[in-house]
């Protein structure tokens, strides 16, 4: 089955599981369609964090402060404001994009390790603003119970809503992976000098992929008001920006599904070892551990590896 | 005030300037060892019955039991990880200091943990027409120019640190003269994480030790060692002066957004000194 999946001849496995997708909410409990919905949208946020890291080679460690960002500027709407919900749910993204701008313009001309310090000062004073400032974002308490409209409130609309979103989203990502602007991305990963050379603006392409980036992540933000009602300022730390590069790296970095996979794994496994002891972040160091040494290119990637060695050295061999 | 919180920044962040200039490791574990090292602080002063002699035996069995934390985590895992590219190493760490703030709770509860200061530095003098002073703050005000030149010292005088630097320059040309290189970085190592549980057994008297501790001064950790320049024990002690100097001032002018200005500061360094103020060692 995950051999037609890859090829991209197997587009009845596809149609299968997106079917099975829809019909899910018919048989599953409350607490699952909610993890799932929690699933769907981080792995959204892990795939647009991947879309800059994997394909662009920008180290962009604070990616937490777009999706945190994205989730207040729904929620704050929300709350404060009259306007219809619906401009609520397209305002968070645009902040979280306006955000990746200001916070890219200032980043990018510097490289790599320096790159990512600089991002994670800057996110680190957005989180310390919406950690103290008590009347407008709520602090450290954050916001609860934030008023949805009628037709998202139930659980199973809900998780409907993230679905068809996640799967846009996820479309239009792979096109723009796909594009002739991916292309070059990749290009400028693999070598930014040459780039340079034959009249590529790297910083622009760069900037720009910072941008799409960060709304991609504001609208996982933006999800997680609608699926738990709720916003909380360690969105924004820094911690939960490596558990996504980790979720990114469990996947696999240079596929395109690699993230949500990795998502899909690490929050279902968080919830079951969460059952029964407290000690978490334990079973995840040691998970890192193993696949940082054992499989450094993650679980698709390594798949991915093997399948080549299936299907393309028996052709070689011929 | 400022300057004592400078004094711990500039303890911490210099062993993590030490290990990033030489050995080339963004560590993020390096705020989970400062944290062992308050820990550890604790439990010793209380052994000891929480008087002077359980300061001054923390204040040394500390640094040490955290060394030995390192060098065990130096032999057992990083010495196989030069190599790999930074963002591995930075997601690696990462996973070592989950595994550390883990063992921490496991050992020693969730509670918050208090040390007290010892009799001797209990008290206030008056500086600057009557200004009270707290003495434990004077303490740290002597403590950080010393460990300043001590590592000044080891780093360029004896031969350990002139090997460690050549290291950071050619590993491999120093590997071929016959120095075991293997070994001289984990003693880099060592030293760099004895100064974080350094930093963590003096900070223990001035905070409430609990878990979560190093998240926030990882990163300021990091700051500091950027704008100072990589790998330069000088800088990491400007970098500590900016960052805490800014802190204590803003945290007098506003003291709601105080903490702000620190970051206000690390960012307009950056701007105009991309590479940091002082020279780096990469």
């Amino acid at each position: 089955m995950l051999k037609g999946m890859l090829e991209g001849r197997g587009h009845i496995w596809w149609a299968a599981t997106l079917i099975l997708m829809f019909l899910l909410p018919l048989i599953l409990p409350r607490f699952y369609l909610y993890l799932l919905s929690i699933i769907l949208l981080t792995g959204l946020l892990a795939t647009s964090l991947n879309l800059v890291l994997g394909y662009g080679g920008i180290f962009q460690f604070h990616h937490a402060v777009f999706y945190g960002a994205g989730a207040y500027g729904t929620a704050l709407i929300l709350t404060k404001t009259g306007l219809s919900p619906w401009i609520a749910f397209i305002v968070g993204p645009l902040v979280s994009a306006a955000l990746g701008l200001i916070m890219g313009w200032i980043c990018i001309r510097l490289s790599k390790l320096y790159f990512a310090m600089l991002q994670i000062s800057l996110g680190s004073l957005v989180w310390i603003i919406v950690y103290r400032w008590y009347s407008f974002t709520g602090g450290d308490d954050g916001i609860h119970g934030i008023p949805l409209p009628d037709i998202l409130s139930s659980p199973n609309n809900a998780y409907y809503f993230t679905l068809i979103v996640t799967l846009i989203c996820l479309f239009a990502m792979y096109k723009i992976v796909k594009s002739p602007f991916g292309s070059v991305l990749q290009g400028i990963r693999d070598n930014p000098v040459r780039c340079e050379m034959i009249g590529i603006n790297v910083k622009l392409h760069q900037l720009l992929t910072l941008i799409i980036a960060g709304f991609f992540a504001g609208v996982a933000g933006s999800l997680f008001v609608v699926v738990d009602t709720t916003v909380f300022p360690d969105m924004l730390f820094w911690t939960l920006s490596l558990e996504i590069c980790i979720m990114c790296l469990l996947g696999g970095w240079f596929t395109f599904l690699g993230p949500m996979l990795g998502a899909a794994i690490i929050i279902a496994l968080r919830t079951f070892v969460s059952t029964f002891t407290v000690y978490w972040s334990l079973a995840l160091g040691i998970l890192m551990m193993l696949v940082i040494f054992f499989l450094p290119n993650g679980v698709l990637g390594y798949i991915e590896e093997k399948l080549k060695r299936v299907i393309i050295e028996p052709v070689i061999k011929e | 005030m400022g300057l004592s919180r400078t004094t711990i920044l500039f303890i911490v962040s210099s062993g993590l300037s030490l290990i990033l200039g030489v050995l080339r490791i963004p560590n993020i574990a390096h705020g989970s060892l400062y944290m062992i090292g308050a820990f550890m602080a604790f439990t010793i002063s209380k052994v000891f019955g929480g008087g002077d002699t359980g300061f001054w035996l923390a204040l040394v069995g500390a640094p040490l039991g955290v060394a030995l934390v390192s060098l065990i985590a130096e032999r057992g895992l990083f010495q196989y990880l030069y190599e790999r590219e930074h963002l591995m190493l930075l997601l690696l760490t990462f996973a070592v200091s989950l595994i550390f703030g883990d063992l921490v709770k496991i050992v020693w509860g969730a509670e918050y943990k208090s040390v007290p200061v010892p009799q001797v530095f209990q008290g206030f003098v008056n500086l600057f027409g009557g200004l009270p002073f707290p003495l434990y703050n004077l303490f740290l005000l002597i403590i950080g120019p010393i460990v300043a030149v001590a590592l000044w010292l080891i780093v360029n005088k004896t031969k350990i640190g002139k090997i460690s630097r050549a290291a950071t320059v050619d590993r491999e040309m120093v590997g071929a003269v016959g120095i075991n290189v293997s070994w001289v970085f984990a003693i880099v190592f060592v030293i760099g994480c004895l100064l974080a549980g350094l930093g963590g057994a003096l900070v223990a008297p001035t905070v409430s030790v609990t878990l979560g501790m190093d998240h926030t001064l990882i990163i300021e950790a990091f700051l500091i060692v950027i704008i100072g320049g990589l790998g330069n024990i000088w800088g990491a002690l400007l970098g500590a002066l900016i960052f805490g100097l800014t802190q204590s001032l803003g945290i007098l002018i506003w003291s709601q957004f105080g903490i702000v200005f620190p970051y206000a500061a690390v960012i307009v360094v950056l701007l105009f000194r991309p590479t940091g103020l002082l020279k780096s060692t990469w």
